[in-house]
């Protein structure tokens, strides 16, 4: 795959534009609307919240159709959505609908469990998860314009997202200052293409921006998030599952932008009202996780 | 050496940052009214300019911008040009008002419609000048004091308002550094803007 090719620039080019924003998870119209008023560089259209979608369980599928259109309607950002691993239909569906990125997603159900949507035969650009480099090294090469640590979404508990992060940020470290004839062998070990691998070992990062998800919470989250390396943040359950969502959707936005500023964030985390309720990620059945669906 | 201020409040400021760096200038990430004081021109970058509205309403900064561009150079890229413009359309929103001019917000359609083109006709000099457009805005009305430097399907793309520079594409995610170069060269020079 050629990065230098236009068609992948323009998409990586959106990506370029979120950097250091706040992408926020809705379900209608009405949440559009808070989100792009408290400052959100895009939404992410989906049919339930990975919070509710946890608790209420079933078939977790892209949204409907109808929601996506209302949203793309009210708000000038960037709509995303989400489709499940594997099912490229859907993904049709909504690079027909002109939605601006494509969320394949391990919150939905998937539906293929062994291949995922092989992204480079569409227009529309994708962000995928990972836990890890070579995880994310996959999904790049499968044509993935974004990637996005997985963390564990609608735990309202960052600990996933930080390890996801710190991993991914280590690997990245750890390629850069091998020799060229041991890259060969760390190109097997992390189940990646050569030529990718080479990219990171040359250039410290990936060929594509990298944000943070699954489970950014408060505003000192998101600090948290972008100090540990992350471009921008998604935000799903944590705004529209807490008690004052207008509030604390404002709130992650100043935290993210000043994240490295404590007073900022320090102001930004006052008089906030009740984050969602968390869940530790150690009690959560292995059959749960969310983090574990693809590869 | 110029300090060049980058607003980094959202977007791709850092791409700027290095188009500046690759052009001979030192850069200053802008988060707070304080950095303009010590900065000699100013960068908008592309992002979302509704985001980045409101993160300079919640921190103070959009009187200190404002009056920045009164006295000093300011180059915005889309959202940045968004940003300037005295008049916005799709929808109407505020902005720092500094060069007489209408734009239209996600005028080429969604991110469908993004694209990389080939500009030949340009006042850059020799060569043509590649420009990435990301869901952008189109300039529909040039006035007072502008002069279109670069158009595109007959829309103005790239705009000198005196001192001041906006592009509706995306130089700073080329190789080519030559409208960071002319932005550059107009610090210090005193030639006047629009305001």
């Amino acid at each position: 795959m050629n990065y230098l090719d236009d068609a992948f620039r323009v998409k990586v080019g959106l990506a370029e534009m979120l950097k250091g924003g706040v992408i926020m998870d809705v379900t209608d119209a009405k949440q559009a609307v808070i989100a792009e008023k408290a400052g959100a560089c895009a939404v992410m259209a989906l049919e339930r919240v990975p919070a509710d979608i946890r608790k209420e369980g079933g078939v977790a599928r892209m949204a409907a159709i109808s929601k996506i259109r209302e949203i793309m309607a009210t708000t000038s950002i960037p709509v995303m959505a989400k489709v499940r691993i594997g099912h490229f239909a859907e993904a049709r569906v909504l690079e027909a609908l002109e939605v601006d990125y494509i969320d394949e997603s391990e919150v939905l159900t998937p539906a293929d469990e062994e291949h995922h949507v092989w992204k480079r035969d569409f227009k529309v650009p994708f962000v995928c998860g990972c836990r890890n480099l070579g995880e994310a090294l996959r999904r790049i090469a499968e044509g993935a314009a974004m990637i996005r640590t997985k963390g564990e979404a609608g735990s309202g508990n960052i600990v996933e997202a930080v390890r996801h992060m710190r991993t991914i940020i280590r690997e990245m470290k750890q390629l850069t200052v091998l020799a060229q004839d041991e890259i060969m062998a760390e190109a097997k070990r992390l189940q990646a293409p050569l030529e990718l691998v080479e990219y990171v070992h040359q250039n410290g990062k990936l060929p594509v921006p990298n944000f943070s998800a699954g489970g950014i919470a408060t505003p000192a989250d998101a600090a948290l998030a972008r100090l540990l390396g992350a471009e921008a943040i998604f935000v799903g359950s944590g705004i529209f599952k807490s008690s004052d969502p207008e509030k604390r959707a404002k709130a992650i936005v100043k935290a993210n932008t000043h994240y490295n500023d404590p007073k900022a964030v320090l102001e930004a985390s006052e008089e906030l009202g009740d984050a969602m309720p968390g869940l530790d990620v150690r009690q959560i059945p292995e059959s749960d996780l969310l983090q574990t669906r693809g590869w | 050496m110029p300090t060049v201020g980058v607003l980094a409040l959202q977007g791709d400021y850092e791409a700027h940052a290095g188009a500046l760096r690759r052009a001979g200038a030192g850069v200053v990430e802008v988060r707070t009214a304080e950095e303009p004081q010590r900065i000699d021109a100013l960068v908008i970058p592309g992002g979302e300019s509704t985001s980045m509205l409101k993160l300079m309403d919640y921190y103070g900064l959009f009187e200190p911008l404002r009056q920045f561009g009164l006295r000093k150079p300011v180059f915005g890229t889309c959202a940045g040009a968004i940003l300037l413009a005295k008049e916005v359309l799709n929808p109407s929103q505020p902005s720092l008002d500094l060069l007489d001019m209408a734009v239209e917000r996600n005028a080429y359609g969604r991110q469908l419609d993004s694209r990389v083109v080939i500009l030949s006709g340009h006042s850059l000099g020799d060569g043509d000048l590649e420009a990435v457009f990301i869901r952008a805005p189109i300039i529909r009305r040039v006035g007072q004091g502008g002069e279109v430097l670069a158009s595109y399907l007959g829309d103005p793309v790239l705009v000198q308002f005196g001192r001041h520079l906006v592009a509706t594409f995306h130089p700073e995610l080329s190789s080519d550094n030559r409208v960071h170069a002319r932005f550059l060269a107009k610090i210090g020079n005193g030639s006047n803007g629009a305001k």
